[in-house]
């Protein structure tokens, strides 16, 4: 079987500055593959160079036609602050006008309901608003959900029920998963293959249990990593 | 009431309320600012149109159109702010003109009142006002999606500097039609206050529209009227009427607040 996405012997340059040279990796439908490593190792421009919003050298090929989803790492409270847009206005403002029905179904997916249509965004708290965030991307029912640091922001059981609620739906919609995180313990519970980005431009792929060894983590992170390793996924 | 008022009413309420439409975009793109120093691009045009005897709409209108198109491309080439971009145009624009052109001159003679608009000006304001809010209408959702993360946009494949160039030539449109016939000020008033007074009190897109076009439209209403009454400027008068919406939405948003 052919992978959905290759990636091969990727360079990209930001600014003259070499952020990745000969990344080479493959994600299978239905997988999810984290991106793992310290800020400024390149995370968020190797996916920008996925989505075809930065410019690279190498090969990026798509086996398959694929609908994309994507929430950005800024995308937060903070920078739809001075908008005056309850959350049907939200998702109105997609490139594919979805109709009502849609939206509360994507917001009950989220364990959100149809009250929630007319609050204003900035109003919701930190953990509604990232939920109907998850709702959002997946609205228009994408095959493959890019997401780039969803939990930024909000509190240590928040993030915890979020990566649970997109594993689910994972199982449910038949997702593709491209999640970027510096969260470790996700990794083990979550990921199919982990790609590990280091600051010196190393990098690693495989299955989390077998490559994010302690001497790994710490060539990556650059010091003693602790982190505990699930025996058992959660449902 | 005479032609002339039903006239210059109309036509009042037509640029004032495409303005503040155009206006609740501009405010969440923080540009509420641009349209001054876009109307005052246009005084080197009419300057020009003094010293060879040609009309002042062949003046205003290129002049701030390429004023638009020239803020477009450096915002392209630079991705610097267009607000900045903005500033930087307006003074090497006017600044430039000034050693040449009779600028002062050009203000004087641009006095577009709203009060002597002829039936002929305030049917090309009728068809160009019609033009801009349709264009604004199809292009708001997803501006607001390029105000609020430029990098979704770029994702779904969205042309978004095409859209940055319809939005500002929008502005043009409105801000040079704004100063050759009913005058800048109105435009300039119109685009920034009823924004921020229905920002004060909108909780969703809707909202925010609908009150900034009705507060626009009662500030240009009252505005007129009050200056044939009282026989005073109207333009002056319409922008205080905005003013005085301004403080009662102020008021309205902090007494909920405590």
């Amino acid at each position: 079987m052919k992978p959905l996405l290759e990636v091969k012997n990727l360079k990209v340059k930001l600014d003259d500055k070499l952020i990745h040279k000969d990344l080479s990796f493959s994600v299978f439908e239905g997988e999810t593959l984290t991106i793992l490593g310290p800020n400024g190792s390149g995370k968020s421009v190797l996916l920008k160079s996925i989505l075809g919003i930065m410019p690279f050298q190498g090969k990026i090929i798509w086996n398959k036609k694929v609908t994309i989803g994507y929430l950005p790492q800024g995308l937060n409270q903070q920078s739809v602050k001075n908008m005056p847009l309850d959350v049907k206005d939200f998702f109105d403002i997609k490139k594919n006008v979805q109709k009502t029905v849609e939206i509360i179904e994507a917001l009950e997916m989220v364990g959100l309901d149809s009250s929630f249509l007319s609050k204003n965004i900035y109003k919701l708290s930190g953990g509604q608003f990232q939920r109907m965030l998850i709702a959002w991307v997946l609205v228009d029912k994408p095959s493959v959900v890019f997401l780039d640091e969803p939990t930024t922001g909000i509190d240590i059981g928040g993030g915890e029920n979020l990566y649970s609620l997109l594993h689910k739906l994972q199982e449910k919609e038949k997702l593709t998963i491209i999640l970027v995180t510096h969260d470790i313990n996700v990794v083990y519970r979550y990921s199919t293959h982990v790609l590990c980005l280091s600051q010196k431009r190393h990098s690693c792929f495989g299955k989390p249990k077998i490559i994010l060894t302690p001497d790994m983590l710490e060539s990556i992170f650059g010091m003693e990593i602790k982190y505990y390793q699930h025996k058992n996924k959660i449902q | 009431m005479n032609l002339q008022l039903t006239i210059s009413l109309i036509s009042g309420l037509l640029i004032s309320s495409v303005s503040a439409y155009l206006g609740t975009l501009m405010l969440s793109k923080r540009m509420s600012v641009v349209a001054g120093p876009l109307a005052h691009l246009a005084f080197p045009g009419v300057a020009l149109a003094i010293i060879y005897d040609f009309s002042f709409a062949f003046g205003v209108f290129p002049f701030v159109i390429i004023g638009a198109i020239m803020i477009w491309f450096l915002e392209r080439k630079t991705k610097l702010p267009m607000e900045n971009l903005t500033a930087v145009i307006f003074a090497i624009g006017v600044g430039t003109s000034l050693l040449f052109l009779p600028i002062a001159k050009a203000e004087e003679a641009l006095v577009g009142s709203i009060m002597q608009i002829s039936v002929w000006e305030s049917l090309m304001v009728f068809v160009l006002s019609l033009l801009v809010f349709v264009t604004v209408r199809y292009i708001y959702k997803t501006m607001m999606l390029i105000n609020i993360y430029e990098d979704i946009a770029e994702a779904q494949k969205i042309n978004i500097s095409l859209y940055n160039l319809v939005y500002l030539l929008s502005i043009a449109v409105i801000v040079a039609m704004g100063v050759y016939l009913v005058g800048g000020l109105i435009t300039v008033a119109s685009i920034a206050i009823p924004a921020g007074a229905s920002r004060n009190l909108s909780k969703s897109l809707s909202e925010y529209k609908f009150f900034a076009v009705l507060f626009s439209c009662i500030g240009t209403t009252f505005g007129i009227l009050i200056s044939l009454v009282c026989n005073l400027p109207t333009g002056p008068l319409i922008v205080v009427s905005n003013a005085v919406i301004f403080l009662l939405s102020l008021v309205y948003k902090m007494s909920r607040k405590y």
